[in-house]
Formats: structure tokens, C-alpha cells, sequence
């Protein structure tokens, strides 16, 4: 729609439809951004918080959070396993659609494409394509934007269906084929999302194929509405604009007045408007009706390019309804005002020129305001913007403008990397000058404490693999008492002496050996299972102890590395980062003085023009002054010989009037 | 004299496209110069941010509290305090754009810091308003048990359990 409907319309038209096509252009990505805001369950609290960014428009900051959660996903092991999983598609088309934003249409067209390779459903590939499409068509690329909607089959998803039929009528109309946008513009009309832009596109379509009277009508209702909405407000303005010039051209002047008249007198196009209804009744010959209009219009701020062509036509059509002094004294005053404008256009083009522009676009305050671009003439020595109006609205500027400033903003940001570098090698040298001299005694204690840590753990090993034999075997000796094992082994010695000197012992030694060894056996066999129950039990009791020197052991182990961490391992990466900033600053700074200069050039020429149709009104107004001095005062003269004929033919006698009559008839047949 | 009309729009054309003035080969090759520093300085900032935090908030001590407001009720949120062991770690005060992005489903993490293992009483306090201007405002309390890992927790405002939820991520 951009460029092809132009070559329909006449020259005015042209010129407000182009105005009017850039502002659509950037439609279809808010509208995008917008719907796909639905709210969904939050798996992964990062890529919330990474949408919290993205939903704020901070797009740098939302493309590196999601890129960071997408590189440590595909990283993982077992990535379907991680929350992340269930935003993942989101979170890819995100970074798509931040990239857009953000200007990085190659990235974009790269993360959508490798979607549309991947292996992935018919759905995720017509979302994909769907959003590759917006990308071609926002490069003004129709024909690629027309075969990635091509690859789009069976059902696109329910949040984009009617922009995706927007879209494909758009590119339709881009690529010429008027007649198959009308199709589907006509199906999306009551789509609620897209109200007005459908019947403007719709609209222009029909007039661009050829259905003259259809499009006007289109156009006519979409004009006819109004709203409180400033946005909205605008669009049907812009349409009535649109329709009262193209009639006005067409000479269709009682047509076109009713146009001009429904444009709202606070909006933005009222000026443009104002004039065109001036421009109607001059037309048609009705110079007084003109008047009414411009001189609204004349009054109003002396920077716009109507208001300074109303100041013209104003003594313009005093001189037409032959009030020539009237008009003498609007061409002094339209004077006085080019010659102000004329000089605060030189002093902006001066300003432009010391770099007072470049430096206003990189203060932060002029950004923090809605309307920034005239908040901009605010600023100390800032050129006046308000004639910048027209160029900053352009598609290129506005891509200029944003890239510069983005620019600026990596640059200020990675200065303060910069400095957060210094700021951690000061923490680093203060852990180390901290911890290096502390480790070594740390290190000589946790040694002993390591060697007497693990000896306990062998004698619990080894207790827990007796008790695990007496599971399988019955030992009752293993839970005898200490006393009870020195009277066992004293036994046992006793035995080995009798077995091998019998003679030496007498009976009822032995009887009391064998007694003693009955009752020692006794009290281990009935008491074993009590013991061993009270053994397993002191087991677990120890695995609680052993657990809690572990949790301990691994506790110091993991302080000691976080200590070494703190400090060690950091300088050659500080130090690689440090030369990766200067080397990006170094492209960033050459990147900005090109960006700028195009910028100061253009504002440059923007201002050269406006002064160069200043000093040519200057110039008109001049001669047109002269001229009406001249016819005031021919026309003072007339007046003036009248009067005198009158006065003279008073102080004459009755009789002479004849005669009289007779010269004056001559005296103004001479004249005329 | 009706020719400035024309002439005046004619001149106006002429400003719209004005940048068109400047070869469309240099603007392309400058966007996409623009366009490869841009994806540069980002995955260098990524790689800083990543250093930022190992290096300050180590994973053994790090805590981090995220705030989400629930979409159960209509509601704008004006301020949250945090209290991390009796002492404010964090009070923000909520901008219109941060607002709206809260209600879309947008998390803000609100604050990062370090603490030792073991349990920490934490206090949230916020201030909000209704569709209908009424002043809104709730007060809770959270025990945050810090193990060896990270621990994140999100403080969800004005949910279907209650107007202050806990969650440990």
C-alpha cells in the first residue's frame, strides 16, 4: 500500500495517503505484540520475568533475558524435563518478535526460518511463517511476504487469524492485486481489533481497483464516526482529509467542503485541513467564505507550512474582494513572521550544525516525555523541531532517529560495564587479600579434622557390616559387653591351658570353668536379640551423627571453593570483556557519527527547504504588498477624485450641472 | 496563487521522502551494521550478566524474590516493601508500563541478595487500588529456607488463596 496506491491518487492526495501509510506500516507489529499477550500459566519464573521486559517494551533487555534462558535450555541434558519446556515456542517466536521490535530484522528472519526448518506441527510452521511474512512485508519485501504466507496451511492459530488475513490483503495491495485484497478486506470488516484500518485499506482498495464510488463510500463512513480516542480520532480525520482533497482535485469543490469540515479543529490534521477548506471557496469564487477558514488558520502556531500558506491567502483574498488596504497590512504581517521564522530556521540550522541536535537526541529527560520529538526544542540550544515535524514522522527518520538513539543507549550502557568491571577487580583483590592469608590454617585444620572424620566413618562401616552378618548368621559374641569380652577371652584361655595341661587343673576347677563359660553363653544367646535390636538401633542413631558431619564436611568443603571462586578465575575473563567493550565501543561511536550525520543532514535539508519556501513566500509577499499599495491607493485616489467631482458639483448653481454631468461621463470614459 | 496549494503539498511530498535522498545502499549497509552491533553488544551483555552473578550473588548464597500480581481480580499495584530478616531489602514504587506489564503476566524480579543457609523470616507489604480508587492494602509473612542452592521466591499479590501467596521455585 505504501508506494503502488500512490500512482491512483493525485498529488495531494499522494502526498497525506504516504503520510497516512506510514503510520499503518507499524500497525500489524503492535497488533501482533498486542494478542499475543494472552496470559498463560507461569512454568518458569524467568521467562516471566523476561516477559516483564518485553511487555515494557524494553526490548534489549527482554532479547537478552530470553536469550539467556534459551542458550542454558538447549544446553541441558535433558531439556524436556525443564519447566522452560512449556514456554519454549513462546519464548522463540518472543525473541522473533522482540527483534523486530528492536529493529534486528536479519535476527529475526533467522530465529522464524530455523523455526520453519525445525521439526515442528503444521501449527507452530503457519504461526512461523504468519510472522516471517510480517517480517518481509515490514521491509517492504510483498513478494517474500507473499510466499512465506504461502507456506501457511490448514488453520492458522485463533489470536492471529484476522491479522494474518490483514496482513495477506496489505501485501496484496503492495504487489497490485487490488481486487483480491477487496475479498478479504470485505471479510475481515467487524473485526473488532482492526476497526478503521480494514475500511481505510478497503477503501483504497476499492478506489485503487477501480470502484470508484464503492471506495468513496467506504471512506465517506469510516469519516463520518468519531471518537474519544485521540488515535482513532486521527485516523478518520486523516480519511476526511484524504477524500476532501482527492475530490477537491477531482474539482468536485461542493463535494469536497463537507470533507474538510469534518476534520476535528484540535487534531493534528486540522491545519491541513482549515487550508483545504479555504482552498474550496477560493476555488469557487466565494473569497469571503475562504476567508473564514484562513483566518482561523492565520492565527495559529507560525511554524506549520499551512498556517504560513494561509497567511498568504489570507490578503490573497482580501485583494480579491477589493479591500486592498486589509490586505496590505496581513502581507506586513506575514512578512514581520517569515522574516522571525526565517531567522529561527537559520539559528536551527546553525544549532544543527555545532551538533546541538545530536546532543539533544542522547538526553534521557527529552525521551522521558510522550511527544519527545517536540519536547526536544526544549532542551538548551536544541534547534526548533516543531518544523521537523514532517520529517521526523517519516518511516526513514523515524528508523534513523531509533537507531541512533539505540545506539546510544548500548553505548551508555556498555560504559557502565566498563565501570562495573573496575568495581569487580576492587571486590576480587579484597576477597583474595582476605582469604589468602586465612585458607592456609583453615586448610592444616581441616586436614586433622578430615583424618578423624573418616576414621570414624571406617568404624561405622565396620559395625554396619557386622550387624548386616548377624542378619544372615547369629554371633552372639559380637554383642557382648566389654567385661563380658574380657571374661569370654579369659575363658577361652582357660580352655586352651586345660585342654593342654588337664592334670594341672583340678575338677571342680574345670566344672567351674565350664559354669562360667554355661552362664556367659546363656546371657549372650537369651539377651541377643535384645541386643542386637538395641545394636541396630545405635546404628542408626550413628548414621545421624555421620549424615551431620557430612552435611558439615561438604558445607566447609563447598565455603572453601565458593571462597577460592570469589577471587580466582576472574582476571583473563574481566580482562577479555573489558577488550570486547572497547572494541564494540569503538563501533558504536563510528556507527553513531554515520547515523548522526545522515540525520543532521537530512534535519539540515528539511530546514534549507522550509527557509528557501520562506524567502520565496517572502518574496511573493513582498511584490503582492507593493501591489496592494498600489491598488489601495489607486483605489484611495478614485475615492478621493469622487469625492472632489461630488464636492464641486455641491458649490456649483443648478444650471451648470448638465454641462458637468457631461465632463464627468467623458472623465470616466477616459479612465476606463 | 492556487498553485501554492499544490506547490506547498508538492513540497511536503518532497519532505516525506526526503530521506530517500540519501542512497538506499548506504542506509541498508549502515542498518545492517547496526543490526550485527546490536546482536554483539547483546550477547556481551548476556555473557557480563552471567559474570555479574557468579561473581556477586553466588549460587550458594543467593536469594532472589520476584513479584506477580494474579489476574483473579482487577487491580493496580502502587508499591511493595520487602523485608529480609527484619531490614528492608526492597521498596518500589510502580511505574503506569510497569503496572500494565505486572497485569499481562509479566514477573519482576524485585530483588537479589545474598544470605546464608537456614531459615530467614521474610514480611511483604504492599499498597494497591481498585477499579473503584478504593485503597488496597495487605501484609504477610514467609519463612524462607535457604539450602545449598539458589533460592527464588515468588510473591504473588492479590491470588484466589489469599491477597499474598508464597512460592518457592
Amino acid at each position: 500500500m505504501c508506494t503502488s496506491l500512490l500512482s491512483l491518487l493525485p498529488v495531494p492526495a499522494k502526498a497525506i495517503l504516504r503520510a497516512l501509510a506510514a503510520s499503518l506500516c507499524t500497525l500489524p507489529i503492535l497488533v501482533g505484540v498486542v494478542n499475543a499477550e494472552e496470559r498463560e500459566e507461569l512454568r518458569d519464573l524467568f521467562f516471566g520475568a523476561a516477559m516483564f521486559h518485553a511487555h515494557q517494551e524494553n526490548f534489549f533487555d527482554a532479547i537478552v533475558a530470553l536469550d539467556t534462558e534459551l542458550a542454558q535450555f538447549y544446553r541441558l541434558d535433558q531439556p524436556e524435563l525443564d519447566p522452560f519446556s512449556a514456554h519454549l515456542g513462546q519464548a522463540e517466536f518472543s525473541v522473533g518478535d522482540l527483534e523486530l521490535s528492536y529493529r534486528m530484522h536479519r535476527e529475526a528472519g533467522r530465529a522464524i526460518e530455523a523455526v520453519l526448518k525445525g521439526n515442528v506441527s503444521q501449527a507452530v510452521r503457519n504461526e512461523a511463517a504468519y510472522r516471517l511474512a510480517k517480517i518481509h512485508y515490514h521491509k517492504q519485501q510483498p513478494v517474500n511476504a507473499l510466499h512465506a504466507l504461502e507456506m501457511i496451511e490448514g488453520r492458522v492459530p485463533e489470536r492471529v487469524r484476522a491479522e494474518e488475513q490483514f496482513l495477506r490483503a496489505r501485501v496484496f495491495m503492495q504487489l497490485g492485486r487490488f481486487d483480491e485484497a477487496v475479498e478479504l478486506l470485505k471479510d475481515l470488516k467487524g473485526e473488532e481489533s482492526l476497526a478503521g484500518f480494514i475500511e481505510f485499506n478497503l477503501g483504497i482498495a476499492q478506489l485503487k481497483s477501480g470502484e470508484e464510488t464503492r471506495g468513496v463510500l467506504e471512506l465517506t463512513a469510516l469519516g463520518k464516526k468519531s471518537s474519544s480516542k485521540p488515535a482513532a480520532q486521527a485516523l478518520y480525520d486523516k480519511t476526511n482529509l484524504l477524500l476532501g482533497s482527492h475530490l477537491m482535485e477531482a474539482g468536485e469543490l461542493e463535494l469536497a467542503r463537507p470533507y474538510f469540515d469534518r476534520v476535528n479543529l484540535e487534531g493534528p490534521f486540522s491545519n491541513r485541513a482549515l487550508l483545504g477548506a479555504g482552498w474550496v471557496e477560493a476555488r469557487a469564487g466565494r473569497y469571503g467564505r475562504a476567508l473564514v477558514p484562513w483566518k482561523m488558520l492565520q492565527n495559529r502556531k507560525g511554524t506549520n507550512e499551512s498556517v504560513h500558506e494561509a497567511m498568504l491567502a489570507v490578503p490573497y483574498a482580501y485583494g480579491k474582494l477589493d479591500v486592498h488596504s486589509t490586505a496590505a497590512i496581513n502581507y506586513g504581517r506575514a512578512l514581520d513572521s517569515f522574516g522571525n521564522e526565517i531567522d529561527t530556521l537559520t539559528a536551527s540550522i546553525n544549532s544543527i550544525r555545532e551538533g546541538k541536535f545530536l546532543e539533544a537526541l542522547r538526553r534521557k529527560e527529552a525521551t522521558q516525555v510522550q511527544n519527545w520529538v517536540v519536547a526536544l526544542r526544549n532542551l538548551p540550544d536544541a534547534p526548533e523541531t516543531h518544523y521537523l515535524l514532517d520529517l521526523m514522522a517519516s518511516n526513514d527518520y523515524q528508523e534513523f532517529l531509533r537507531n541512533y538513539r539505540d545506539l546510544n543507549d548500548l553505548f551508555e550502557r556498555n560504559e557502565e560495564w566498563l565501570k562495573s568491571l573496575s568495581a569487580y577487580e576492587d571486590i576480587i583483590s579484597i576477597r583474595r587479600a582476605y582469604y589468602e592469608p586465612l585458607l592456609p590454617q583453615l586448610d592444616e585444620q581441616f586436614r586433622k579434622l578430615d583424618a578423624r572424620i573418616k576414621l570414624r566413618i571406617e568404624q561405622r562401616d565396620i559395625f554396619a557390616s557386622r550387624i548386616e552378618q548377624m542378619l544372615v548368621s547369629r554371633r552372639p559374641e559380637y554383642l557382648a559387653t566389654a567385661n563380658e569380652q574380657e571374661a569370654r577371652l579369659e575363658l577361652m584361655k582357660l580352655h586352651q591351658q586345660i585342654t593342654e595341661r588337664p592334670q594341672g587343673f583340678t575338677e571342680a576347677t574345670r566344672s567351674r570353668v565350664e559354669r562360667l563359660q554355661g552362664v556367659l553363653d546363656l546371657r549372650l544367646s537369651t539377651e541377643y536379640d535384645q541386643r542386637l535390636t538395641e545394636a541396630y538401633k545405635h546404628l542408626q542413631e550413628l548414621n545421624i551423627e555421620i549424615e551431620k558431619l557430612q552435611v558439615v564436611y561438604q558445607s566447609y568443603v563447598r565455603s572453601r571453593q565458593a571462597a577460592t571462586h570469589s577471587y580466582t578465575g576472574y582476571n583473563k575473563e574481566i580482562t577479555r570483556l573489558r577488550a570486547q567493550i572497547r572494541s564494540s565501543q569503538q563501533r558504536l561511536e563510528m556507527l553513531m557519527a554515520r547515523q548522526g550525520s545522515m540525520l543532521e543532514a537530512l534535519a539540515i535539508q528539511e530546514l534549507e527547504r522550509r527557509r528557501t519556501q520562506l524567502e520565496s513566500y517572502q518574496i511573493k509577499a513582498r511584490f503582492a504588498l507593493a501591489d496592494s499599495y498600489d491598488r489601495a491607493n489607486e483605489l484611495q485616489e478614485q475615492r478621493e477624485d469622487q469625492l472632489k467631482i461630488e464636492q464641486h458639483r455641491e458649490s456649483l448653481p443648478k444650471e451648470n450641472l448638465p454641462e458637468l454631468d457631461a465632463e464627468v461621463e467623458v472623465s470616466d470614459g477616459g479612465e476606463a | 496563487m492556487f498553485r501554492i496549494l499544490q506547490v506547498t503539498i508538492l513540497l511536503l511530498l518532497a519532505s516525506v521522502v526526503s530521506a530517500q535522498n540519501v542512497s538506499r545502499d548506504d542506509i541498508r549497509g549502515l542498518d545492517e551494521q547496526i543490526q550485527d552491533v546490536k546482536k554483539d553488544v547483546i550477547d556481551l551483555t548476556a555473557t557480563l550478566s552471567q559474570l555479574e552473578e557468579k561473581l556477586l550473588f553466588p549460587s550458594n548464597s543467593q536469594v532472589a524474590f520476584f513479584v506477580s500480581v494474579a489476574d483473579e481480580h482487577p487491580f493496580e499495584l502502587e508499591s511493595v516493601e520487602v523485608r529480609l530478616n527484619g531490614e528492608i531489602v526492597a521498596h518500589h514504587l510502580y511505574t503506569y508500563r510497569e503496572i500494565e506489564s505486572l497485569q499481562k503476566g509479566g514477573v519482576q524480579k524485585l530483588y537479589t541478595g545474598n544470605v546464608q543457609t537456614g531459615a530467614h523470616p521474610l514480611q511483604v507489604r504492599f499498597i494497591g487500588k481498585t477499579p473503584s480508587g478504593r485503597e488496597y492494602r495487605a501484609e504477610a509473612s514467609y519463612q524462607v529456607d535457604k539450602a545449598v542452592g539458589p533460592k527464588f521466591v515468588e510473591i504473588s499479590i492479590l491470588g484466589a488463596e489469599s491477597e499474598i501467596n508464597f512460592k518457592d521455585w
